[in-house]
């Protein structure tokens, strides 16, 4: 969109009396593939309000508005009106009838304010329409959209590593269909503007103008209120809504004894929560993990990239550089090793046994749980990242004769993960191609993911029966099945 | 063909039609349905102007007495209440009340123009306006008008007001 639009404005002449003339050129091509740039720039604009708006809608009902989102999500409110305004005053400039009248609407919406005075009057003779009004609108359809772009950079601020750029095949696959309507369908321009006349039928872009149908239909001030009361609404979600009202996730906390300064928490969340500080406690480390309870979304992301969250650690108590006060990763040790005693106890035939790892199911949708049998034991957590993949080998040690992680739907790329950034870094993590990384020693045929959400269940209870069927043909190597550490059994014991 | 390139080719024939699909909702709703902003058969009448009422209350000159009470950087013989009339705007068609308003002064002290914009749809075809316009606290209709105006379909006739002019102004 951006480039179309700066490749039109070469093309285009700022004059009153040149400007819709100058745009005819350009849907004529005298200027270079100016009907292709011109359409683009259009269809461009158009699903870019489309994709706006159900971003909006998807985030809205998958509730993701509420506590660390808060700002997030009123700052995305506040750019909708800098989208519309955007992409209106771009009408204007072709200087059409159709020009003419959603510049003459939205003179009549703002007169509707009181202290604004009649801007309707300046569009009531062609006269007044001057090179310096022309001025004044390039300036408008320039400086709004880099307003916008601000707006949009203040929207991802508390974002750590934000998408801001499509998947490669996502955006070649758009800009071709984009530049296929864009042949197959130019954009024309309506009779150039004339103010001693009212445009009777107007191919009208309704997802921008479509706000001035309304005015016309229901007069300025109701419009007035629908936008300002859907702005309200939505300002009021993050605070009024049931997603508002449920209890806050409780926030990380650091342990400075077990924190070395790493820095792997501060890399992996997905929140920017965690900075790296000088160090507090005079221990011999540079810095410290310090954690913003405002941005942190209790996720656990931190607590699974922390080196100090393994199971091999000799400690009674397993307690890490950065944890979940709520799902601690000492609980997490527990519970595995009440599944591994339970699967110790096992006859022969009940084997091959599993672990699953995944979220739960407030996060993802997809109760794990379900999934508990005497051979299969599941292991619900706040991320799928939260598993520090140490636990994966203990588990394989110790008893466990295949370890099936799962979280949100979509895959290592993303996807439906709840916390941005879990997906990924779980598939990285065990792929060993980031840190913690899981040990090119465990055996890869023994450790399976399988992505999944809500609505998933039988598709999750075919992967794990497939798993474990795959699991009975890959034998253990040769000699005597691996343990769990000798600190751990003496820790129990 | 394997299941794999079957898949792949579905896979790829699935992106298609959602590309399609999503490209078919942007195309049509950018253009289409057309809007009927002015039916066939009408034309618009515009009223539109700007112009101060009188003051409410005239000047007086200020006694000595008061001026002595004043501060010496404010003592202007003449003492001028800003506050301005508001405009009552009566225009009729056909012996029809067309536009019939009153405008009050801008400013937080009242003592600016007051400024009028309707629009109303009209059957195109030949019309009489009678135009009346009162600027003073006494509501005496000061400047009036009239015009015969044969409006096209779809033409547009700007009511204004220009005091130098002589007061009312048709622009068709």
């Amino acid at each position: 969109m951006a480039a179309s639009g700066v490749y039109v404005y070469i093309g285009f002449d700022t004059r009153a009396d040149g400007a819709y003339a100058s745009v005819e050129r350009m849907s004529a091509n005298a200027f270079p593939l100016g009907s292709l740039a011109r359409s683009l720039h259009r269809y461009a604009s158009d699903a870019f309000v489309l994709v706006v708006l159900l971003h909006l809608v998807r985030e809205w009902l998958l509730g993701r508005y509420a506590h660390f989102r808060r700002f997030s999500w009123t700052t995305g409110v506040f750019s909708l009106w800098l989208v519309y305004a955007s992409g209106i005053g771009g009408y204007w400039l072709v200087w059409d009838t159709l020009a003419q009248y959603s510049l003459i609407a939205t003179t009549e919406w703002l007169d509707a304010l009181p202290f604004l005075g009649q801007l309707t009057r300046n569009f009531d003779a062609t006269a007044k329409v001057s090179d310096r009004l022309f001025s004044l609108l390039i300036f408008l359809h320039i400086g709004i959209p880099l307003a916008l772009l601000a707006t949009m950079w203040v929207h991802v601020q508390r974002l750590a590593r934000p998408a801001t750029t499509p998947p490669r095949a996502l955006a070649l696959g758009t800009a071709g269909a984009l530049v296929a309507l864009a042949l197959g369908k130019p954009v024309a321009s309506a009779p150039p503007a004339d103010l001693a006349t009212v445009p009777g039928t107007l191919a009208l872009d309704w997802f921008y103008l479509g706000v001035h149908a309304f005015a016309d239909a229901a007069g300025a001030w109701a419009l007035w209120a629908v936008l300002l009361g859907a702005t309200a609404c939505l300002l009021a979600l993050p605070w009024l809504s049931r997603e508002a009202r449920a209890r806050r996730p409780g926030a990380a906390v650091v342990d400075l004894a077990n924190c070395n300064g790493c820095a792997r928490c501060f890399a992996d969340c997905p929140y920017a929560a965690v900075t790296m500080q000088p160090r507090s406690d005079g221990r011999n480390h540079l810095r410290q993990a310090v954690v913003d309870a405002d941005l942190c979304a209790g996720c656990g992301v931190c607590a699974g990239a922390c080196p100090s969250s393994t199971p091999f650690r000799s400690t009674a108590e397993l307690v890490t550089g950065i944890d979940l006060p709520q799902a601690p990763i000492g609980a997490l040790r527990a519970a595995l090793e009440a599944a591994l005693d339970r699967f110790s106890a096992l006859p022969a035939g009940r084997r091959p046994n599993v672990v699953v790892f995944g979220c739960v199911p407030a996060h993802c949708g997809l109760d794990i749980r379900a999934l508990d049998d005497a051979s299969t034991a599941a292991l619900p957590m706040l991320c799928a990242a939260q598993l520090p993949p140490s636990f994966v080998e203990y588990a394989l040690r110790a008893g466990a004769d295949g370890v099936l992680v799962t979280g949100c739907r979509g895959g290592t790329q993303g996807g439906d993960c709840v916390y941005r950034l879990g997906n990924r870094w779980t598939g990285l993590r065990l792929a060993g191609a980031r840190e913690p990384h899981l040990r090119a020693a465990v055996p890869r045929d023994r450790v399976r993911i399988a992505w999944a959400g809500r609505g998933d269940e039988a598709l999750l209870a075919g992967e794990l029966r497939a798993f474990r069927a795959s699991l009975a043909t890959v034998p253990w190597p040769a000699g005597p099945r691996p343990k769990r550490s000798e600190t751990a059994h003496a820790r129990r014991d | 063909m394997s299941t794999l390139t079957a898949g792949k080719a579905a896979n790829y024939a699935l992106q298609a039609v959602c590309y399609a699909a999503f490209m078919a909702v942007v195309g049509y709703f950018a253009t289409s349905p057309p809007y009927v902003h002015l039916p066939a058969g009408q034309a618009v009448v515009k009223l539109s102007l700007q112009h101060a009422g009188q003051r409410k209350e005239a000047c007086r000159e200020r006694s000595a007495e008061e001026l002595a009470k004043l501060a010496p950087n404010m003592r202007a013989a003449s003492d001028c209440p800003r506050e301005r009339a508001p405009l009552v705007v009566d225009i009729r068609m056909d012996d029809q009340p067309l536009f019939a308003l009153v405008a009050p002064p801008r400013g937080l002290s009242r003592d600016g123009a007051s400024t009028v914009y309707r629009r109303v749809a009209v059957a195109a075809g030949t019309h009489r306006f009678e135009t009346r316009l009162a600027d003073s606290v006494d509501g005496t209709f000061r400047f009036t008008g009239q015009r015969t105006v044969d409006l096209k379909p779809g033409r547009v006739l700007v009511i204004d007001f220009d005091a130098k002019e002589g007061g009312w102004v048709f622009r068709e």
